[in-house]
This record gives C-alpha cells, sequence and structure tokens, in this order.
C-alpha cells in the first residue's frame, strides 16, 4: 500500500478560492514522523501532516484506524493513557509540544468528546470552571466570559434565563454546545472535537456544524467523524486514515471528488471492507 | 453487491441501452435516406416515444440516486455524467427522427444528386458515437480522447456538402426544397456528432475527474 509520507496541500488557485482571501495560511500544527504505541501496539506509523491555521480539518477513517488517538496527541491528552508511548515530533506554531507545559498546552489547544460530558454544576459555572481555575478573569468579569462563550456556541440565547439551573437538565444537543462553550472560555488557539455529534440529532448537528463553521475564523479546528458528510459539508482540508496510516490527506473538495488513492475512494463510496 | 452498487450498475445498462436504440435510429435515419425506405424512416420515428421513456426513466434513477445515497468520487462523477449523456443522447434521438422524416420527404422525389458525402459523413458519426460509448462501457478515458478530432473531420464532410449543394441549387432551382432537405440533413449528422463529442469529454471527467471542455475550447480559439 503506497502511502502519503510528508503530506503538505497545495494552495488552490485564486479562482478556486471564490473570494475567500489569497493569503497563504499558516501552519498552526505540524505533526512530523508520528508513532504511537499502546504497549507493543503500534496505532500509529509515520504520520506527518499540517494542521494549518483557521481552517477546519477533518479526519476520517474506520474504527481503530488511528484518527482518534492522533487526535489526542496533538494536546497530549494521549499521555493520560498509562503504557503509551509517541515518536516523532508535533509542532504547535513551531514549538516542539513535548517542551511545552502541558497544562498551558491543553489550554491553548482545547477538547471536546465525543459523548457530551457537563460537569454536574449550573450552567455557569461549566463554563467559568476553566476560566477560574486558570485565573484568567483578573482584566474582565466572568459573567462576561461566560456570556461571550455561551453566545460563541450559540447557546446564550437558550440559556440566558437558567445561568444557574444544572448543565444536566440540558438536551444532547445543548449540553454538546455547554461543552464547546467551555472549551472557548479560556480562548484556546486550536479546537479539536472527537465525533462531537454522534450522539445528536440533525438538527442538534446541524447547530454545531453552523458554530464550527463561523468559529474558524477565530480557531483553528480539528474534528474526528464518522460522519463523511459531515467532512465534505464543513472542512477545509480532510485527511483519511486507515490502520494506523495517513493514506491521503487533500483538499476537501478534492478528496470526495476524485481522491487519488483507490483506499480513500473505496471508504468514501462505501466499498470498502 | 451493495444494494447502490447494484443500482448503479442498473444505471449504467440503462444508458447503454438508450445508447444503443439511439446508435441504431441513426444508422436506420441514414439508411432510409439513401435507400429511400419509407418504412424504415417510420420505424425511426416510432422509437423516439422510446427513447423519450428511457430519458425520463434515467432521469428519475438519477435523481433518487442523488437524493437517497449521497454519492461522492467515482459514483457523484458517474450520476453526473448519466444526466448530461442522457440528455446528449435523447438530442440525438430527435435529430435522427429529423433526417427521418426528411428521407420520407426525399423518397417522393427524383435524387438531387448521388449520395456519396452524407453517408460517409454518417458512417464517421455513427463510429464516434460508438467509440464513445465504448470508451464508457470501458471507462477508457483515452480512447474517449480519440474521439474528439473526428468532429473537425466531421465539420469539414458538412461544409463540402454544403458547398456543393449550393452549386447544384444555382444550376437548377427547382431542386431547392430537396438541397435544402439534404442540407439539414448534414446540419443534423453534424449535431450528432457535437453531442458525440459531449460524451467523450464526459468519460474523460468521468476517469480522470478533470473537466476538458473549456481547454480545447481555449485551444482552438488559439489556432
Amino acid at each position: 500500500m503506497e502511502v502519503a509520507s510528508v503530506t503538505t496541500i497545495r494552495e488552490p488557485a485564486a479562482s478556486e478560492l471564490s473570494g475567500k482571501t489569497t493569503g497563504k495560511p499558516l501552519v498552526k500544527l505540524q505533526a512530523t514522523d508520528v508513532n504511537f504505541f499502546y504497549g507493543s501496539f503500534q496505532a500509529l506509523h509515520g504520520i506527518s501532516l499540517d494542521i494549518r491555521e483557521r481552517r477546519i480539518t477533518a479526519l476520517i477513517g474506520p474504527s481503530g484506524c488511528g484518527k482518534s488517538t492522533f487526535l489526542r496527541t496533538l494536546n497530549r491528552i494521549s499521555e493520560t493513557i498509562r503504557q503509551t508511548r509517541m515518536e516523532g515530533q508535533i509542532t504547535l506554531d513551531g514549538e516542539d509540544i513535548q517542551k511545552l507545559d502541558v497544562t498551558n498546552l491543553r489550554r491553548r489547544v482545547g477538547m471536546v468528546f465525543q459523548r457530551p460530558n457537563p460537569f454536574p454544576k449550573s450552567i455557569f459555572d461549566n463554563v467559568a470552571y476553566g476560566v477560574r481555575i486558570n485565573g484568567l478573569h483578573r482584566n474582565r468579569s466572568l459573567k462576561e466570559i461566560v456570556e461571550r462563550s455561551l453566545n460563541r456556541a450559540a447557546l446564550w440565547e437558550e440559556v440566558k434565563d437558567k445561568l444557574h439551573d444544572s448543565a444536566l437538565a440540558l438536551s444532547g444537543g445543548q449540553q454538546q454546545r455547554l461543552c464547546i462553550a467551555r472549551a472557548l472560555a479560556v480562548d484556546p488557539e486550536v479546537l479539536l472535537l472527537d465525533e462531537p455529534c454522534s450522539s445528536l440529532d440533525p438538527i442538534a448537528t446541524a447547530k454545531i456544524e453552523d458554530l464550527l463553521f463561523n468559529l474558524k475564523d477565530q480557531c483553528t479546528i480539528v474534528i474526528v467523524t464518522h460522519n463523511m458528510q459531515q467532512a465534505a459539508r464543513i472542512a477545509d482540508e480532510t485527511g483519511f486514515f486507515l490502520m494506523g496510516k495517513l493514506i491521503e490527506f487533500d483538499r476537501t473538495d478534492v478528496m470526495f471528488k476524485k481522491p487519488s488513492k483507490k483506499e480513500t475512494e473505496d471508504y468514501i463510496t462505501g466499498r470498502f471492507g | 453487491m451493495r444494494h447502490f452498487a447494484v443500482e448503479l450498475e442498473e444505471l449504467n445498462q440503462a444508458l447503454l441501452g438508450m445508447g444503443a436504440l439511439v446508435e441504431s435510429s441513426i444508422h436506420c435515419s441514414v439508411q432510409a435516406l439513401v435507400n429511400r425506405d419509407e418504412r424504415m424512416a417510420r420505424r425511426v420515428i416510432e422509437d423516439e416515444i422510446r427513447i423519450n421513456q428511457m430519458e425520463l426513466d434515467i432521469d428519475a434513477r438519477v435523481t433518487r440516486l442523488l437524493a437517497l445515497n449521497q454519492p461522492v468520487a467515482g459514483d457523484l462523477r458517474l450520476l453526473i455524467i448519466a444526466l448530461k449523456i442522457n440528455t446528449d443522447l435523447e438530442r440525438m434521438g430527435d435529430l435522427a427522427v429529423n433526417i427521418a422524416e426528411r428521407a420520407i420527404s426525399l423518397a417522393k422525389v427524383p435524387l438531387v444528386k448521388p449520395l456519396i458525402d452524407t453517408p460517409r459523413m454518417a458512417s464517421l458519426v455513427e463510429d464516434m458515437l460508438h467509440s464513445s460509448l465504448d470508451a464508457f462501457v470501458k471507462r477508457d478515458a483515452a480512447l474517449a480522447e480519440k474521439v474528439l478530432p473526428a468532429d473537425d473531420e466531421v465539420d469539414s464532410i458538412r461544409d463540402n456538402i454544403y458547398s456543393e449543394l449550393l452549386e447544384v441549387m444555382q444550376n437548377n432551382p427547382s431542386v431547392v426544397p430537396s438541397a435544402i432537405h439534404l442540407m439539414f440533413v448534414a446540419r443534423n449528422l453534424e449535431r450528432i456528432a457535437d453531442h458525440t463529442t459531449n460524451i467523450a469529454e464526459d468519460v474523460i471527467f468521468l476517469v480522470r475527474g478533470i473537466d476538458i471542455r473549456h481547454h480545447v475550447a481555449q485551444e482552438r480559439l488559439s489556432h
């Protein structure tokens, strides 16, 4: 199997961008030859790819292909699993993330998980949590930060009159947007999302997608999704993982119109396996 | 095989079925003209109803497949070109009917001149259509590419036919009505060749994922 080694994406022609900025986006996160092991099992094989600033990058592939593992290496949350080991290098704005303070790294690179996981606290306290423990509200009122984050997560209008009610009383879609608001409250530069819509109905999914689309002006987004149509709808670039390898990484429209690897074509057209 | 793949194959077959009928209509319309065979011409006219029905059927299939399966990559390209090929084939069917109608009119009057260029042009056009459909079946972009230059040859034969008929009309105005029929036959064959070229370009898009239509237009402009 031919595997993409160092994968960078050609710049689209100005005509293809149809009015978007033609300035070259910077590389926010860069993975170089990343291997990852769970004990003796190698889950990632030589992954190299550039995640560009203020773009949405989608990672797709069948279960167990390594896409979530790769996502978790980007803010070193993978280190919380015992007996794991990473090789290779990941940089954030050119700095090796292994050399960064891990708490600070995770503040800069926020994460939202598959199942909404609000804390058993009020809506307000959920969003304020990270801000409080990071002591980030010295110059701004906590209320302002909470309102702004809930607004950015497109949830404010639905919860503004019940900020002190339990977050657990919200619907699944609202809980997931609350988790996004909580992640946004500490102003992350990158937002990692692991299947954020898998337990949501189409209306809640559409709201999250619109939200991500609007957020990308301020934040770099990496999303792992099983839903290929979701990747097609929202991502600027898409990477296809298979058996721990990055098979293909390209502009999303290229991936869904004419992928260059047969494995990608087989997967996205459902002829896989 | 997955259900979607089965339905795509059925669509493929439906397009080929329509292609075969259109090929036969074009062939028979020109044979009816050459052999002054009114019965054959009427058969072409009758077959138009079937071609139209096939067009509706293929459009409905594609619409349903697009709505229900959200196809991507090669599947998406197939469905896009299926719609285009469908339209091209139906128009070719209409043009064949027009030739057949003119064959009926011409069968009732003496020949203006021996038909040499028209059957030659028809045979070239039929070869083009056959190769385009063959390229579609085999997903062979190189074969499709070979179809494209033949269009220029068809245009050149049409121009010959026009000037020859013009001369005939100038020498003998009484044959103008018949000569005009023959000019339209040449024009219809040339239009059929254009639709055939469209199909060949669609096959290239299907196989390679690139749209060559405007490159060709640019090249022709720069020549």
